[in-house]
């Protein structure tokens, strides 16, 4: 499979449109990072095509029961896809980009680029993108499964994602990102657009290996009453940062934001979001629940932007974190900026150890104390795992939180 | 015949004496009731039996069945049969009622199979409804059903000894009568013994108490009957408030500058 002339200049573009500077830690988005730590010349990027589908996907795409459509990728090259019959003679397109419908049109409209110097760079360098293409009308009443897998040591890839979700259209997409224990430096750019009352339920679920250095980017646009629910488990990685932008451009739409994150070792798992209101009586609410063991940080910003249009505004955000050992650390800042009067607005945020009295209350009932706070732990995340728009992946999910509460994080 | 013996006991939060030195024998099947003024030690008492973190004990000792309870962590007490209905039931976002017994009973080495059937049971005796059963612990239920709630556990749990901990305080008269039926019932039924904290005698309606005792100031002050409750009813505590607490001994490292009022 070879890419299509215009994919080629369009790279091409990408990739002069100048230096590719990386970012300071001088910059308030990228304080606290470790992205000084970078250096892209460590890296190879993937220009061979992988082939075949990986064991471990194979196995996660059965875990996951009936699904309306799949795709496999493997370092960066789509090497499966399919999608249910009667769904692809409505015209929803599950796959490579390129082979989808209006291909040209899907990259970039709602990305731009991306926002950072990541997103240039996933524009100039990306092997296959994938699209996920539901037209005007469709409700696709199983989920949609993307698995996104790296398997070659020393690596850089740029996973590119397109969701389109047309008028009055409804799908859930699970975009699962895994690895083998590789060391890989992975920069994904995710697009989500979604039309006139449309809903797109997207879940993330980051479960890359240990030495994994991962940048992603989520850009999302949310038109007249659509509705986005975004939520994202962050559990692996050696730097693992998501960038969250989304934009509610039209009157009444709604975007959801969720995540759970659970750092260990000495990981560190980074989050900046963006809910930005640029027209009327639109809502945004943001859920980010984290626990930090070890040695291991976390950083969450976040930023509610309300232009001077967007009057009868609710915007909410909620950071709160847990800190399990003496060793490990949590940043959050939480930010408003409100250019008009007819809002409702508020921010929350939270760093503390397990709750004594909770601990307390288990413990007078018998419960030793490593379960009570192994209790307590797993069920901070329930109120968002709870919602997790793709039901069948929340007990891996769980399961790999109770992995990581095993292993103990003191 | 088992008992709960404290003996001596004192305690201090935050470097401030609250017990000093109180005795206190329950047997099972018993139900003592310990009654006092605001400030007299009553939540004290209970939290430093249950080994609540904040507490000092500064001497006596707390025995159940000649098992030193002071030396253990708190769910080793509860283990050795202490229960502890709390005043103010705390919020567990996230953990479930059956979650919360199952692991109390499998640490205890107890059958744990049992908890959907017990709770079930208990629910519907003491006036729980099933839809709150699915709840996290304690999340969005009314002051009622809290205590409701602490009460059913108490009956599924079986302890030797319990202690209710101003059972009777934000709940209905309704719930006050379920919950204290439990209880009594529980005294025969499965021989619990009961050290009942209070302010007022409401609770002793249906919860009879063998012995009732004044705690005032840290230390037990007097002991009766049943009827000493009734006369504390009507004459309330002024009889042990009237004298002044002792000022704390003053302490060699304290901070100069400190606010003397604070």
């Amino acid at each position: 499979m070879s890419s299509p002339q215009w994919l080629v200049d369009r790279r091409s573009a990408a990739a002069q449109t100048g230096e590719f500077v990386m970012p300071s830690t001088d910059e308030e988005v990228w304080r606290y990072s470790r992205v000084a730590d970078l250096q892209l010349t460590d890296w190879t990027v993937v220009s061979d095509r992988s082939e075949g589908v990986p064991a471990e996907a194979a196995t996660l795409l059965e875990s996951l029961g009936h699904l309306a459509g799949a795709v496999v990728v493997r370092n960066g090259a789509v090497v499966a896809s399919r999608v249910d019959d009667a769904l692809a003679a409505k015209g929803v397109y599950v796959g490579s980009i390129v082979d989808g419908p209006d291909a040209e049109s899907a990259l970039g409209v709602v990305a731009d680029g991306g926002p950072d110097v990541f997103g240039r760079l996933n524009d100039a360098n990306f092997l296959d993108g994938v699209l996920v293409h539901v037209p005007a009308g469709v409700t696709v009443d199983a989920p949609v499964a993307i698995i996104d897998w790296i398997d070659i040591e020393g690596a850089a890839v740029y996973p590119r994602l397109v969701v389109r979700v047309g008028a009055d259209a409804d799908v859930r997409v699970l975009d699962w990102h895994g690895s083998t224990d590789v060391a890989a430096f992975i920069a994904p750019l995710v697009e989500l657009d979604v039309d006139r009352a449309g809903r797109l339920s997207y879940g993330n679920v980051q479960l890359r290996g240990p030495r994994v250095w991962q940048i992603a980017s989520q850009v999302s646009r949310v038109r007249n009453d659509g509705t986005l629910t975004s939520s994202h488990a962050g559990l692996g990685c050696d730097y693992g940062r998501m960038r969250t932008d989304c934009r509610l451009v039209g009157r009444g739409a709604t975007g959801n934001l969720s995540a759970v994150y659970f750092g260990h070792d000495s990981q560190t798992l980074d989050f900046r979001t963006f809910q930005k209101h640029d027209a009327p009586d639109t809502n945004s609410n943001l859920l980010f629940k984290g626990a930090v063991g070890g040695h291991s940080r976390s950083v969450y910003t976040g930023l509610i932007r309300v232009e001077k249009e967007a009057r009868g505004t609710n915007a909410f955000q909620t950071n709160r974190n847990l800190k399990l050992s003496d060793t490990a650390w949590a940043e959050s800042v939480p930010n408003l900026e409100i250019e008009t009067n007819d809002v409702k607005c508020s921010h929350a945020s939270t760093v503390g150890p397990v709750d004594e009295e909770q601990v307390f209350y288990l413990e007078s009932r018998g419960v030793p104390t490593e379960i009570a706070e192994r209790l307590i732990v797993a069920g901070f995340f329930d109120e968002v795992l709870e919602e997790f728009p793709v039901a069948a992946a929340v007990p891996l999910i769980a399961a790999a939180i109770d992995e990581r509460l095993d292993a103990g994080v003191n | 015949m088992g008992e709960l013996r404290i003996q001596g006991l004192t305690a201090a939060v935050a470097g401030r004496q609250i017990l000093n030195g109180v005795d206190l024998v329950v047997k099972s099947g018993e139900v003592h009731a310990v009654m006092g003024p605001n400030g007299a030690g009553k939540s004290t008492l209970s939290h430093v039996l249950m080994g609540k973190p904040g507490y000092t004990v500064t001497g006596g000792s707390v025995m159940i069945d000649g098992v030193d309870l002071l030396a253990l962590p708190t769910y080793e007490r509860a283990k050795a049969g202490l229960f502890l209905a709390m005043q103010y039931p705390v919020e567990v976002p996230g953990v479930s009622l059956e979650e919360l017994l199952t692991e109390a009973l499998s640490a205890q080495g107890r059958d744990a199979s049992v908890v959907h059937t017990a709770v079930a049971a208990e629910a519907e005796r003491i006036g729980l409804a099933t839809r709150l059963l699915d709840r996290p612990v304690n999340v969005d239920l009314s002051g009622g059903e809290k205590k409701r709630n602490e009460t059913m556990q108490l009956a599924v749990l079986r302890p030797k000894f319990a202690i209710l901990d101003e059972l009777d305080s934000g709940l209905d008269v309704d719930a006050l009568r379920a919950c204290s039926r439990r209880v009594e019932a529980a005294t025969t039924e499965f021989d619990l013994g009961v050290l009942a904290i209070t302010h007022y005698s409401r609770l002793l309606e249906e919860l009879k108490p063998d012995v009732v005792h004044v705690l005032a100031q840290g230390r037990i002050v007097s002991s009766g009957g049943p009827e000493l409750a009734d006369e504390l009813e009507r004459t309330g505590y002024a009889e042990w408030v009237e004298e002044e607490a002792p000022a704390p001994a003053a302490d060699p490292f304290a901070d100069p500058f400190a606010d003397p009022f604070a």
